[in-house]
Formats: structure tokens, C-alpha cells, sequence
């Protein structure tokens, strides 16, 4: 029986080398993978390339990893958040390079990869700095630009809960960058905050079919639903 | 000639005043600033479905301090609430009803805007290598309809509406009306044409306080 839950986090981080590509879901702290984030670091990998939306916030998840100076090139769309002091920091500092993309076009270029596109035409940066020395293209009187497809070597996950099948669903606005990003890797690695059964999920809702996942750990969520202020607060400081 | 004696709209006015022309049944995005605003100012009488990129469509006001729910943020991350009828998708289908004409309006903060309905939003250098574009330029080229909200000069006095963009652009040729604590002003074949002013501001003193050349409506309000 397949079964791709394995039993700790660094279990699921298991043969990241070096230089790889790594996605990391979430849009600001919501349904970022933090634990198998961090995971990385005692991990080792360096010299990684990350694609997420932001770029951290705080000293936690994504800007520890940052911090830990495991990471060389980010491409994301909005870098720049209050907080995000780490990441301000290594870009002063050339210690990281950066590529801009608009959010709409990086999640094109996402879907794109898992969907075996390998580019496609859009409006978005037409007439803009952010679209220098791009093939621009004219379809029935509108110019479009040519984005390629950006696929990753490992892409980290948070649904909110999943089965040994790798099915997952998502929570409210947790399902962001984390659904395409599952398809888009070769190793998608989840994080999930509950699990289940194989074959419990209801099959009209499940969001993330299990041939796009290969490894799941499960980490409680760190927060209390139930105290909903207080994990606000705690979300808030983990931002 | 007395100088003009006049009230500037706060922030929140600014929201309602705009809130008052979103049509009953729209579907629009709200970016961050003055247009985050506007959420809190929709009346119940409409049913107008507010989207965030983060895939909500169907979202609420600001939750009570006491009913915050951490999995729910629009996209300037802010706690908010749900609506009967919202719904949760990812990215790429968020992405989809910006860039595919779906969303009716999207109201965007701006740090200048052309006659010519060019608008800068994301950037205040060219040589600012680690700005922050998030989904401004797909709202900014997807949606049926681009209205500015934004104060009409910088802190500074400088005029926000002016005949050419000096910033980056975040796209030209799209912006169609401009809210701001002075007047609403249309961009109609490459002239501001203002549509209505706050009380006592005369047309002298609001093209003075403008960058580009003005054309009133005739039955402007005043």
C-alpha cells in the first residue's frame, strides 16, 4: 500500500542537495511550511534558489533559512514587507540576488511548469521596466510578453490535512501558492497540519491529488484555533 | 480673490465616497492603502463580492479582536471575514479572474497617474533594485475597470496627477477615474475631467494643485 508519510522532518527534507531549486508555499505567514523550512537548515542544503511570493518576515521560517546564508537567489513578487528585515539586510548587502516577478505571472509560471506548458503570452509588465529584453508578441491588436515556465526541484508545502496517498486539502486562504506549487516540483514535500486515513478525504474536495505529492510529514499546527485572539498573536510574531 | 476655503476628505470618507459607486453585484479587488478602506465602507444593501489575490473571493470587513481567524488574510495580510457565498481557490485561478477580465473593478493606490490613464504604483526609482510589484501589475492590465484612490498631492505639496509619469510604470493607459480627498476626476482620451470637487475648492485651486491641465464637466459639483 502506498504510504508516503514519513515520520519526521528531516526524513522528508532527505537528499536535498546543494544548488537545488526549492518553492515555498504560502502568501505572508498563511499556510507557510515552517517546520520543514527550518527543517532545511539543520538539513544542510546550500547554495539554494527559493521562489516564494515574499521574502520573510521576522527571524523565523523563510528569513531563518535566509539568515542561515543557505540561500543565493530568490525569485519572488513582493520582497519587501514590513518586517522583513532579514531579507533588506543580505540584499543590501549583495549577498542575494533577486528577480521581480508580478505575482499574477509567478503563479502563471508556476502553474505553467506543473502543467508541462513550457511558456506562455501575457498583458501583465507590457510597457513596463519589468518587461525589457522579453519577446513581445501581438495577438488579435494587444501585445503580450513571453514568460517561461518555472519549475523547482523541490517545492515545501502546508496543506491542512492529508492522507498516506499524498491527497491533500487546504485551509481558507492557506491554499495560496501551496496548490500549484505542489504540482510544479519533482519532489513535493508536505507539511501537513492533520492527517487522515487513506481514503477518508472526501473526493470532491480534495484540492491536491496525491500523484503530485511524494513526502509528508505531519506537524500539528503550532497555533490554538480554539484561543482564536491568542493565535492571532502568535501568527503575528511568527510573521 | 480670497483663497479657497475647503475641507480635504479623510481617508475613510475617501473610502465611502467610492464605496457609494461600486454597483450592486461587482466583483472587485481592493489594493492596499486607501482601498483596503473601501471594504469596510460597502453598504449591506448591495451584494458586491470583494476579492483578494490570495484566493478569497467573498471577503468582510475587519474581524472583532476577539474573532480572528489566523487563516484568513487578504493581501495586504490583514485579518479579515468571510461573506455568505465566498469561496477559497489558489493562486493561478486568483490569477485567472485578474487577467482573464473577470473582476469588474479593482481600485489601486498610486504614487502618480497620467492623463493618459499610465499609472505608477510600485516603485519610486529605476534604480531601486528590490522593489515590491506583488499583483499590482495584473490588476492593474486584467480588470474591466481601474480606478485610482490616493491623496491628491504628496506629503510634500507635489502634484500626484500629472501629464507624464516620472516613476516606473505599473502599466499605461489603464486607469479610468481617480479618487482622491479632493475631487473625483475621470481620465477621458488623454484629459483629466473632473467630476466632482469637495466643497469651497474653487477650479483655480484644484488646478493648482494638479499637474496636468483640468476640464470640468458642466454640472461639476461643488
Amino acid at each position: 500500500m502506498i504510504n508516503k508519510q514519513v515520520r519526521s522532518v528531516a526524513d522528508a527534507l532527505e537528499g536535498i542537495r546543494d544548488g537545488s531549486v526549492v518553492m515555498i508555499g504560502g502568501f505572508g505567514s498563511v499556510g507557510q511550511p515552517d517546520a520543514i523550512i527550518e527543517g532545511l537548515i539543520e538539513q544542510g542544503a546550500r547554495n539554494l534558489t527559493l521562489i516564494a511570493n515574499n521574502a520573510g518576515s521576522g527571524h523565523v521560517g523563510l528569513a531563518k533559512l535566509l539568515n542561515a546564508g543557505r540561500v543565493s537567489r530568490i525569485i519572488c513578487s513582493y520582497p519587501r514587507s514590513s518586517g522583513s528585515v532579514v531579507f533588506e539586510a543580505l540584499f543590501q548587502a549583495g549577498k542575494l540576488d533577486l528577480e521581480i516577478v508580478p505575482q499574477g505571472t509567478l503563479a502563471e509560471r508556476i502553474r505553467a511548469a506543473g502543467a508541462g506548458i513550457p511558456a506562455f503570452y501575457t498583458p501583465t509588465t507590457v510597457g513596463t521596466i519589468l518587461a525589457k529584453g522579453k519577446e513581445h508578441r501581438e495577438f488579435n491588436g494587444r501585445t503580450y510578453v513571453l514568460e517561461e515556465a518555472l519549475p523547482a526541484d523541490v517545492a515545501l508545502v502546508e496543506a491542512w490535512t492529508a492522507d498516506q496517498f499524498g491527497n491533500c486539502v487546504y485551509r481558507e486562504s492557506g491554499r495560496n501558492f501551496n496548490a500549484i506549487m505542489a504540482t510544479a516540483a519533482k519532489l513535493t514535500i508536505v507539511q501537513a497540519c492533520n492527517m487522515t486515513e487513506a481514503g477518508t478525504l472526501d473526493p470532491e474536495a480534495i484540492v491536491t491529488p496525491g500523484l503530485f505529492v511524494q513526502r509528508i510529514v505531519h506537524v500539528p499546527e503550532r497555533t490554538l484555533l480554539t484561543d482564536s485572539s491568542a493565535s492571532a498573536e502568535t501568527r503575528k510574531q511568527a510573521a | 480673490m480670497s483663497p479657497d476655503s475647503f475641507t480635504p476628505l479623510s481617508r475613510r470618507a475617501m473610502a465611502k465616497r467610492i464605496a457609494e459607486d461600486i454597483q450592486d453585484g461587482w466583483y472587485v479587488n481592493l489594493g492596499i492603502g486607501i482601498p483596503t478602506l473601501v471594504a469596510d465602507a460597502l453598504p449591506d444593501s448591495k451584494d458586491i463580492f470583494l476579492h483578494s489575490e490570495n484566493g478569497i473571493l467573498g471577503f468582510g470587513p475587519a474581524p472583532d479582536p476577539d474573532h480572528v481567524d489566523p487563516w484568513l488574510i487578504n493581501a495586504g495580510k490583514q485579518h479579515v471575514t468571510l461573506r455568505p457565498g465566498a469561496s477559497f481557490f489558489h493562486h493561478a485561478d486568483s490569477f485567472a479572474m485578474i487577467r482573464g477580465g473577470h473582476l469588474d473593478l479593482c481600485i489601486l493606490g498610486a504614487f502618480e497617474v497620467s492623463s493618459d490613464g499610465d499609472i505608477a504604483n510600485w516603485s519610486t526609482s529605476a534604480q531601486d533594485m528590490a522593489p515590491a510589484v506583488g499583483g499590482a501589475m495584473d490588476l492593474a492590465v486584467g480588470a474591466k475597470r481601474v480606478w485610482v484612490a490616493t491623496e491628491h498631492t504628496t506629503r510634500e505639496g507635489a502634484p500626484k496627477l500629472v501629464e507624464q509619469c516620472h516613476y516606473p510604470l505599473t502599466a499605461p493607459g489603464v486607469v479610468s477615474r481617480i479618487y482622491t480627498n479632493l475631487a473625483v476626476i475621470d481620465v477621458e482620451n488623454g484629459h483629466f475631467v473632473v467630476r466632482d470637487m469637495v466643497s469651497g475648492l474653487t477650479p483655480e485651486g484644484l488646478q493648482k494643485l494638479t499637474g496636468a491641465k483640468l476640464y470640468f464637466r458642466e454640472n461639476v459639483n461643488a
